[in-house]
């Protein structure tokens, strides 16, 4: 692609498609849906953290009147049948289907035990009483360090720690380790004039969507059962349900409904196959829903981390040595984001040593759910921080300091590849002129500033476009839009055909309408199914000049088509695309172009923040005075969205940083499922965002888009960190920086 | 479905009337932001409401030559609005602007928040600071309790389940008398004080302090009426060293928890920086008058 390229749609600042039914409360979101003849479910879930099931006894549910179906772990067909013809991992799928419905064991507090359905919401709830459970309570295990202790209660008796030098003999909670290495980190420190370590933590934190979980589903025994529900990834959903109901893909639909924010947090299943199972033994559509306290209590969190960071630099600036011992909480099941974050947490630095070494350790809470670049805020929190640390103990400024140290084109990652083109420099050098980091930092006010990075991913994804005899159409794709993606498909589109972006109405389609997608995640969809868009539109236009040209009696080659305008080159002779359109009847039928890939290439995102915060001595209350997002976006399609995109990873980031985290009784309950004392930032609370857009093109995608949704949710929590770490004169090691703790800070170093 | 049973008596007589046949304790109604939450998980039969607020006066503020006579029902966003009364009690008036949201105070009540005595209730230190009274009705006739005396423990008052609060009384200050309320919350809104302060001064034409009275909230069971610290600051011109005094007497009167919200030593020192920050934006609006 040529950097100079004028664009016509593509940069512009579309109306985005779904805004109006959005604002107006006219948009179906996941709990919308009521169909006739339709009950509700509701779950009974554990009261205590860790227990076993001593006794599970639903004879008086059977019982009553009121009840129309019961739903307990054992409606799971056989999980071994399942794992074996779906090819699917069995622990895998065990571990979901244990994570659905406990099996013998309570996990954590909030844990799925049986569910019930019934005529109305509040029968459901009120028949849940006639469940008898009894518990035999066991001591929880709510943190790291309880987690790997020698005498720490063992969540699962099976679980060996893979990846050790020597195979495990022992059951543990630490489920694996993992280690990354390039060069001689020994020799790399030797090298170093002055050497950093420190340790730091960050607690379990949640996505905070504002939509709980809901579903509808009509289980059918003639055809494909439906599943409505919020989701990032309605093709995955029915994968799972398939999987773990032992059914064929063509058994299930899965419509995605609009979806009221994810964030990763709605990648996986926790309602749908237990309304499937009460659907089919009740005969009757079944909806449930997730109050917001079981969003808090039983979906998926981000990991809790301890972190252990070392960095070792030369006088003049050059890091010879970085490394890094992390632990992340998987919550009750393995799984957390141990590999991502071990990937990336040097990623940013272009050095010859590095080694990193990563455990994924389960405790008693609910199972972590990918959350906005999984496990790089983390991992990136520590490794910033301590470059900071690092670039401050030398005198240098920390823009500098990264500057000299940046991964850029053709640097060694400690994953595998090699970076392609990227955009750390760019955003490094934008910081420095941008007229935030030259504004003096105001009396009683800290500043710090972080970078991060986040590879994006590409991955496969199926459109189709339908053109009208009038020339309006149709983008039928299958990325559900978390962000105002359909209003990016809508201006690609355009751009290749030369129309109106509004004459294109982009729909989301079911799973029996566009084959498949994945999920919307790793920051895929504008850059993939972008792609797809873009293909199925060359497609189109290949079509197009097909049609002219037999209209012309002359040959496709002696057609060109630009601007939504065919030309023969032999004459002439002009036809735009409506009057293709209107005329296809004749020259062979309705025109629809198609585009099935696994698109390649995606490009990393790098981003840089600044942060200005102000620390109220004698309370320890912060205040964010000012904020600046940096981030290369390879080429901003809708740059609202774009700006989106950074403010909202920004926010949450920040929000990570300074209030928010799950609070646990000593017996494993959580005090604060609510968003009352599970203090996400408030409008109030910050400041504007500062957004700028760098622009490096990502040369594989046709307008060198790169993802930008994950990447700005890494550099806030080291740039929040340091600044208040600036303000109040001592070092952070340990986030939320909850007013507490600061005045804590403070009062010890009177 | 929520089913309850629900009556919306027209007078004070039929309310109280309801409230001493009914056969079990009847929830009382106003704007119900909190009592609505709080009537989830409670069965039918439990769900025994009266709405007083429809009952002539109980949305009403009046002034009487010597008081502010309010009617429990008000809703916040009603009070918030009358300058005749932020004039007079601008601490009051702030403290009410501090509850829930915009949308939640076109519903919110100071009776409400008064009676459903959450030890974190806003307007309760600021109600305690200038003096307010409860006039309390039952089927014996009425009666009238201080609002630091109203309050019993958490979520606890003094009302018999045949009682109605049916007004508040709030004496006209003295001359050259303001007031101010500050809590600590870790955000700007949306939030349940950590912690908070109201203070009411009296300064004389030098600017010294001959009256004041200051309240604590969120630090103890209930709000409580801090005399030590007003003691500090009576009778100086409210320096450095006096609104330290009164800061640590607020520190040493809390008798807080650590709990989600905050631990046992930062409520207590920030309790203590609340009274001193209060007290001073309280003389500063003296000076204004």
């Amino acid at each position: 692609m040529s950097e100079a390229r004028e664009f016509k749609h593509i940069g512009q600042r579309t109306i985005r498609p779904d805004g109006f039914d959005k604002v107006t409360g006219k948009a179906n979101y996941g709990a919308d849906l009521s169909l006739p003849g339709m009950i509700w479910g509701a779950i009974l879930r554990s009261p205590h953290a860790h227990a076993n099931i001593k006794k599970l006894d639903v004879s008086r549910a059977q019982a009553s009147p009121d009840v129309l179906a019961i739903a307990t772990f054992e409606d799971f067909p056989s999980v071994n049948a399942a794992a074996q013809r779906n090819g699917s991992q069995r622990k895998d799928l065990m571990d979901t289907a244990c994570n659905i419905f406990a099996n013998q064991k309570v996990l954590y507090h909030g844990h799925a035990v049986a569910a019930i359905a019934a005529r109305s919401q509040a029968a459901a709830i009120a028949a849940l009483d006639l469940i008898d459970v009894e518990y035999e309570v066991l001591t929880p295990v709510l943190n790291i360090n309880d987690a790997i202790s020698a005498d720490a209660p063992i969540l699962h008796e099976t679980m060996m720690t893979q990846g050790l030098a020597e195979p495990a003999t022992e059951a543990s909670n630490v489920s694996a380790r993992m280690e990354l290495k390039k060069g001689d980190i020994e020799a790399g420190f030797a090298a170093a004039d002055v050497i950093v370590e420190r340790a730091y933590d960050t607690p379990t934190v949640h996505q905070g969507y504002i939509e709980p979980h809901a579903t509808t589903v009509v289980f059918n025994d003639n055809g494909p059962s439906m599943i409505w529900c919020p989701t990032q990834g309605h093709f995955d959903v029915r994968a799972r349900v398939a999987q773990l109901m032992n059914l064929e893909l063509g058994q299930i639909k899965v419509v995605a409904s609009e979806i009221g924010g994810g964030f990763g947090g709605k990648t996986t299943v926790y309602l749908e196959p237990v309304a499937l199972i009460l659907s089919k033994k009740s005969g009757r559509p079944v909806k449930m829903e997730m109050s917001r306290g079981d969003v808090f209590r039983a979906s998926g969190p981000a990991s809790a981390s301890q972190s252990r960071i070392k960095i070792g630099a030369k006088m003049d600036g050059t890091i010879t040595a970085m490394q890094a011992t992390l632990h992340y909480e998987a919550g009750a099941f393995q799984g957390s984001p141990m590999g991502p974050g071990c990937m990336t947490v040097f990623t940013p630095y272009d050095v010859e040593n590095l080694y990193v070494e990563g455990f994924d350790v389960v405790v008693n809470k609910p199972k972590v759910a990918a959350y906005r670049a999984p496990g790089a805020p983390q991992s990136e929190f520590a490794a910033e921080m301590a470059v900071n640390e690092l670039a401050k103990k030398i005198g240098m400024d920390p823009i500098e300091f990264r500057l000299k140290n940046a991964a850029k084109e053709g640097t060694q990652t400690i994953y595998g590849p090699k970076l392609k083109v990227v955009g750390l420099v760019a955003c490094l050098e934008a910081a420095k002129s941008s007229p935030h980091y030259n504004a003096p930092i105001p009396e009683n006010v800290g500043r710090g500033l972080a970078a991060g990075f986040w590879f994006n991913i590409g991955g496969q994804s199926s459109v189709i476009i339908n053109l009208n005899p009038d020339g309006t159409g149709t983008i039928i794709e299958g990325s559900p839009d978390i962000g105002g993606s359909r209003a990016s498909m809508q201006m690609m589109a355009a751009e290749i055909l030369g129309v109106a972006p509004s004459s294109l109405n982009p729909i989301v389609a079911d799973t029996e309408h566009v084959a498949y997608n994945q999920t919307t995640g790793g920051s895929r969809t504008t850059f993939a199914t972008g792609m797809a868009v873009v293909e199925a539109a060359e497609d189109i236009v290949e079509q197009l000049k097909a049609r002219a040209a037999a209209m012309w009696n002359v040959t496709a080659e002696q057609v060109d088509f630009t601007d939504g305008v065919a030309h023969n080159l032999s004459g002439e002779d002009q036809l735009t695309l409506a009057e293709i359109c209107a005329s296809a009847e004749k020259t062979g039928g309705q025109i629809s172009g198609r585009a099935n890939i696994n698109a390649r290439g995606a490009g990393p995102s790098f981003a840089v923040h600044i942060c200005d915060i102000k620390v109220d001595k004698e309370t320890g209350k912060t205040d964010v005075v000012r904020y600046t997002a940096i981030q290369d976006a390879g080429k901003a399609i809708h740059p609202s969205y774009v700006e989106g995109q950074f403010q909202g990873g920004a926010v949450q980031g920040i929000g990570w940083a300074l209030n928010e985290e799950y609070v646990y009784s000593k017996d494993g309950i959580m005090e604060n499922a609510g968003f009352l004392d599970y203090r996400i930032p408030l409008a109030s609370d910050l400041p504007e965002i500062e957004a700028i857009i760098v622009e490096v093109p990502n040369s594989f995608h046709p307008f060198g888009v790169r993802g930008v949704g994950e990447t700005g949710i890494i550099p806030p929590l080291a740039a929040v960190g340091t600044a208040v770490a600036e303000a109040i004169g001592q070092p952070i090691s340990s986030l939320p920086c909850s007013p507490p703790k600061i005045l804590k800070l403070l009062m010890a170093a009177h | 479905m929520v089913a309850l049973t629900y009556h919306a008596p027209d007078s004070l007589e039929e309310a109280v009337q309801l409230l001493s046949t009914a056969r079990q304790p009847v929830k009382v109604l106003s704007g119900g932001t909190d009592l609505i939450i709080q009537m989830q998980g409670l069965t039918q039969d439990e769900r025994l409401v009266v709405d007083v607020k429809k009952i002539p006066g109980m949305r009403a503020a009046d002034w009487s030559d010597d008081h502010l006579r309010l009617g429990p029902s008000m809703s916040c966003s009603q009070f918030t609005k009358r300058q005749d009364i932020q004039a007079v009690f601008p601490g009051l008036v702030e403290a009410a602007y501090l509850i829930g949201s915009t949308q939640v105070q076109g519903r919110a009540s100071l009776g409400g928040n008064l009676c459903n005595a959450s030890p974190a209730a806003d307007t309760i230190p600021a109600l305690i600071v200038n003096r307010a009274v409860c006039l309390i009705q039952g089927p014996n006739g009425t009666r009238r309790v201080n609002v630091e005396d109203f309050l019993t423990g958490v979520g606890k008052q003094c009302l018999a389940s045949d009682e109605l609060l049916v007004a508040i009384e709030v004496p006209k200050p003295a001359a050259r008398t303001s007031d101010a309320y500050l809590r600590f919350i870790p955000r700007t809104e949306m939030d349940i004080a950590v912690a908070g302060a109201a203070v009411s001064v009296t300064l004389d034409d030098d600017g010294v302090c001959s009256n004041a009275r200051v309240a604590i909230g969120a630090v103890a069971p209930t709000a409580i009426l801090v005399p030590s610290a007003a003691e500090a600051l009576i009778g100086t011109k409210l320096d450095d060293d006096a609104l330290h005094a009164a800061a640590a007497a607020s520190s040493q009167a809390a008798n807080p928890i650590s709990d989600r919200r905050g631990t046992v030593e930062f409520r207590r020192h920030v309790v203590g920086v609340l009274t001193k920050r209060a007290a001073k934006i309280a003389a500063n609006r003296v000076g204004a008058v």
